[in-house]
C-alpha cells in the first residue's frame, strides 16, 4: 500500500510545454510509467507535446476539459510565480481531487487567496514550493529523482525537498525503502500539512515506520507532535525518526524557504525538537544520521 | 525586504492612517530647516536604521550617559544639537547586534502628548493561512517579552480574506486594545487601511509599536516597522524604490542580484547547497563537527552554470573562508550543471582554501566526471557525513 498516489492516479500537467514541465514530465513518464495523461495550455488546446524521446501528450484548454476527456485525477503544476496561484484555484475549480504545485517563490498573498478557495473545496493541495510526491514503482509526481527509491515500510514527510532526498537515499541504503515520501513544502501558507500526511501514514497498514523531517518556522511541528500524542492515547503509534533543519540559523533571518524564519520568539529548533521527542520521535542531531537513527529505532 | 520608519510612515499616510508631520535629513545642516516646516514646540528626532529598539540603544562613539538613539528636544537648537550628535555615528541595539549600524538618516518628528501606548501588527497567521492583526494594550515594550511574560495581553484577530476587516472585527481590536471615545471612530478607519495597505504592497510585517492614543483622545501611528515579501516585489516597483542598500551585507546585495538564497553569517566554511532544508542542515552539520558556517547559501532548483559560478564567486570572496563545501543532492538540480559551474569559478578565480565537494542525485556520475576531469584540487565525498568530516578536518591541519 501507499498514502494519496499509486498506479492508478492520473495526472495532468500545468505548465507543461514550459522547460521545467517538459523536463519533468519525461522523468515522469519515464518512472515506472507514471500515468500522466495530458497538459493544460489556454492557447494551444488542441495540440500535442512532443518530448524529447518522443513521447506525446495531448494538450487541452482548461484544466475541466482535460479532466473531463482524460479521467485524471491529479494535476501538477510547474506555472511560474507570479500566475501559479491562478493555476492552483483553476484546478480547484476544476475539481482535481490532488493538487501539487511545485512552484518556488509565490507572493504569500496569493496563498492566502488560495487557502480560503482551497478550505471551501474538496481538494488537497500538496504545496506549493514542495518537491512532490511519489510512490516506488507506482507513481512520481514533481521533481524528486526516483533512482534513489526502492519499495519498503518507511514514510516519509519532509517540509524541505533535499532533505526529502536524504531520507529516502539513506532509508533506501538501510535496506527500509519507502511506502511513499511526501514533501509538503517551505513556504508559510501551505495546503497539506504533517498532520495530514501523518494522520494518513498512521492508517496505511503498510508504513511500518516514519520520518518526520521538520525546519525552523511556525508551529507545525510542534502541532504535529502533540497529534502523535494524542493519537499514541487512543493506541495510534508508528515508530519514528526525525530531524529539524536549522539549529544555527540566526534569528530573525529568512533561511532561503519563505517559510523558514524564527520570528517574535517562536520557531526555533529546539523548541520543535523538544516537541518531537515529547511525542516519541528520535530526532537525529545529524542530517546523515536519518537512516541509522530509524534503524536503531527499529531494534529497540 | 525592510524599510526605513520615514518611509513607512510616507506610505501609511497615503492609506489615510494618521501619521505625524515629519522631514527626513541625511546632513546635519538640514536638521534646522527641516525643524522649521514643523509645528513644533515639541519634536523628537529618530535615528533611522532597519533595526528596533532605537531608543534604548547606545551610540559606540558617544559616552555611555549619552542619550539613545530616538531623542526628545524641545527647541530648534536642541534638533540641531541632536541631529550634529547622532548623524554618522554608530548605534547599537537589542537587534543590530555588537557591529552597531551606521546612522546616515535621521527623521525629525513633530512631538505627540501621549495618553496611552498601545501594540498593533499585522502579519500572516501561517496557522490559519489568513492574515491576522496581533493587539495588545502593552505598547512601547518589547512585544516578544509580554508574549512570554503575559501571554493573555496580547489579542490575535485574523482576517477572512473574502470579507476583508468587517465592523465585527474592528470592534473587537477595539475592544482588545480598550478604545473610547474618539479613538473608536478612528479605529473604524485606521483597521481597515492599515489592512488595505498590507495586502495592496504585499507586506511580510506591518508593526506599528506603539499606536498612541493621544491627551485629545485621537490615535496615532507613532512608530512603524514594514517589511515586503520578497517574492511579490516583482509588481511592486514603487516599494523596490525604497530599497536601502547600505542597510544590507554587500555580499547579500550580490547575492540578490542572483536571485540566490545568501544570508552571511560569521564562521568561516563557505557553503553553497541546494534547497533550503539542506543548507541549513549542512550548516548545522558543520556546527555539529566543531566548526561554523560562513554563510548560508541555496543556490535554489534551476540554477545555471551562470549563477551557480557567481554564488562560488561570492563564497569565495568573503575573507573569512577558509574552507568550502558543496553539498548538492540533485532533483531539479543536475548535478553536472554544479560541477560545471564550480569548475568555470575556481578557472577564473583561483582556488585559495580547501574545497570539498558531495555530489547526489540526478546525473550524479556526469558530475564527478567533470570534477575528476577538471584538474582541480577537489576532495570528493561520499555522502554528506563525509562532506563535513572532510571540510573541517582540512580546515584545522
Amino acid at each position: 500500500m501507499s498514502i494519496i498516489v499509486n498506479k492508478d492516479t492520473k495526472v495532468l500537467v500545468q505548465g507543461l510545454t514550459g522547460k521545467t514541465g517538459t523536463f519533468h514530465t519525461e522523468q515522469a513518464l519515464a518512472y515506472y510509467g507514471t500515468q500522466m495523461v495530458g497538459g493544460i495550455h489556454p492557447a494551444k488546446g488542441g495540440s500535442n507535446w512532443t518530448g524529447s524521446k518522443g513521447e506525446t501528450l495531448p494538450i487541452f484548454a482548461s484544466v475541466a476539459e482535460g479532466k473531463e476527456k482524460t479521467g485524471a485525477n491529479a494535476s501538477v503544476i510547474y506555472v511560474p510565480p507570479a500566475g501559479a496561484a491562478d493555476a492552483i484555484i483553476e484546478a480547484i475549480e476544476a475539481e482535481i481531487p490532488f493538487i501539487t504545485c511545485i512552484t518556488e517563490g509565490i507572493p504569500v498573498m496569493d496563498m492566502v487567496r488560495v487557502k480560503a478557495k482551497l478550505d471551501k473545496s474538496k481538494s488537497r493541495l500538496l504545496g506549493p514550493n514542495c518537491p512532490g510526491i511519489l510512490t516506488p514503482e507506482e507513481c512520481k509526481i514533481g521533481i524528486m529523482p526516483g533512482s534513489i527509491f526502492r519499495k519498503g515500510s518507511v514514510g516519509i514527510v519532509s517540509r524541505s525537498g533535499t532533505l526529502t532526498y536524504e531520507a529516502v537515499f539513506q532509508t533506501s541504503n538501510e535496506g527500509l525503502g519507502q511506502t511513499t515520501a511526501v514533501g509538503i513544502g517551505g513556504d508559510p501558507v501551505k495546503g497539506t500539512e504533517f498532520i495530514d500526511v501523518l494522520e494518513m501514514f498512521l492508517a496505511d497498514d503498510a508504513t511500518t515506520s516514519i520520518i518526520m523531517i521538520g525546519e525552523i518556522g511556525g508551529s507545525a511541528e510542534e502541532d504535529a507532535a502533540q497529534f502523535l500524542i494524542d493519537e499514541a492515547k487512543k493506541g495510534r503509534k508508528k515508530p519514528m525518526a526525525g530531524f529539524i533543519a536549522g539549529r544555527t540559523a540566526p534569528k530573525g533571518r529568512t533561511m532561503g524557504h519563505a517559510g523558514a524564519v524564527v520570528s517574535g520568539g517562536k520557531g526555533d529548533a529546539e523548541s520543535k525538537i523538544a516537541a518531537m521527542e515529547a511525542a516519541g520521535i528520535k530526532v537525529s542531531p545529524s542530517p546523515a544520521r536519518l537512516g541509522k537513527t530509524l534503524v536503531e529505532v527499529l531494534k529497540g | 525586504m525592510n524599510i526605513h520608519e520615514y518611509q513607512a510612515k510616507a506610505l501609511l499616510k497615503g492609506y489615510g492612517a494618521p501619521v505625524a508631520q515629519g522631514v527626513a535629513i541625511l546632513k546635519a545642516e538640514e536638521a534646522e530647516a527641516a525643524a522649521k516646516q514643523l509645528p513644533g514646540p515639541l519634536y523628537v528626532v529618530k535615528s533611522q536604521i532597519h533595526a528596533g529598539g532605537r531608543g534604548k540603544g547606545k551610540f559606540k562613539e558617544l559616552g555611555p550617559d549619552a542619550k539613545g538613539g530616538v531623542r526628545l528636544a524641545k527647541s530648534i537648537d536642541e534638533v540641531v544639537a541632536h541631529a550634529k550628535d547622532m548623524l554618522g555615528n554608530t548605534l547599537v541595539t537589542a537587534q543590530t547586534g555588537e557591529a552597531g549600524k551606521q546612522v546616515n538618516r535621521l527623521y525629525i518628528e513633530d512631538g505627540a502628548d501621549i495618553a496611552r501606548e498601545l501594540y498593533c501588527s499585522l502579519l500572516v497567521d501561517r496557522s490559519v493561512g489568513k492574515v491576522a492583526f496581533v493587539v495588545s494594550t502593552e505598547g512601547g515594550m518589547d512585544i516578544e517579552a509580554v508574549a512570554h511574560d503575559t501571554p493573555e495581553k496580547i489579542h490575535t484577530i485574523a482576517i477572512d480574506p473574502e470579507a476583508g476587516v468587517t465592523a465585527d472585527d474592528v470592534s473587537k481590536i477595539a475592544s482588545a486594545l480598550a478604545l473610547e471615545g474618539a479613538a473608536v471612530e478612528d479605529a473604524k478607519s485606521l483597521f481597515p487601511a492599515l489592512y488595505k495597505a498590507f495586502n495592496e504592497k504585499d507586506m511580510a510585517l506591518l508593526e506599528v509599536n506603539p499606536l498612541i492614543v493621544m491627551q485629545d483622545g485621537h490615535l496615532r501611528v507613532l512608530d512603524a516597522k514594514m517589511s515586503f515579501d520578497g517574492n511579490a516585489l516583482f509588481r511592486h516597483d514603487d516599494v523596490k524604490a525604497l530599497r536601502d542598500e547600505t542597510e544590507e551585507d554587500a555580499k547579500e546585495i550580490e547575492a540578490s542580484k542572483w536571485d540566490l538564497a545568501y544570508v552571511a553569517l560569521d564562521g568561516n566554511i563557505g557553503c553553497m547547497v541546494n534547497g533550503a532544508g539542506l543548507a541549513m542542515a549542512t550548516m548545522d552539520i558543520i556546527k555539529l563537527y566543531g566548526k561554523e558556517p560562513a554563510n548560508f547559501c541555496d543556490v535554489g532548483g534551476g540554477a545555471g552554470k551562470e549563477k551557480v559560478a557567481a554564488a562560488f564567486k561570492i563564497i569565495t570572496a568573503d575573507p573569512k573562508v577558509e574552507g568550502i563545501l558543496v553539498n548538492i543532492f540533485g532533483g531539479i538540480m543536475k548535478c553536472d550543471v554544479i560541477a560545471e559551474g564550480v569548475v568555470a569559478a575556481v578557472q577564473e578565480v583561483g582556488l585559495k582554501v580547501p574545497l570539498v565537494v558531495r555530489l547526489e542525485g540526478t546525473n550524479v556520475e556526469l558530475g564527478k566526471k567533470i570534477l575528476n576531469e577538471s584538474g582541480l584540487a577537489i576532495t570528493a565525498a561520499d555522502d554528506l557525513d563525509d562532506a563535513a568530516k572532510k571540510i573541517v578536518a582540512a580546515i584545522k591541519g
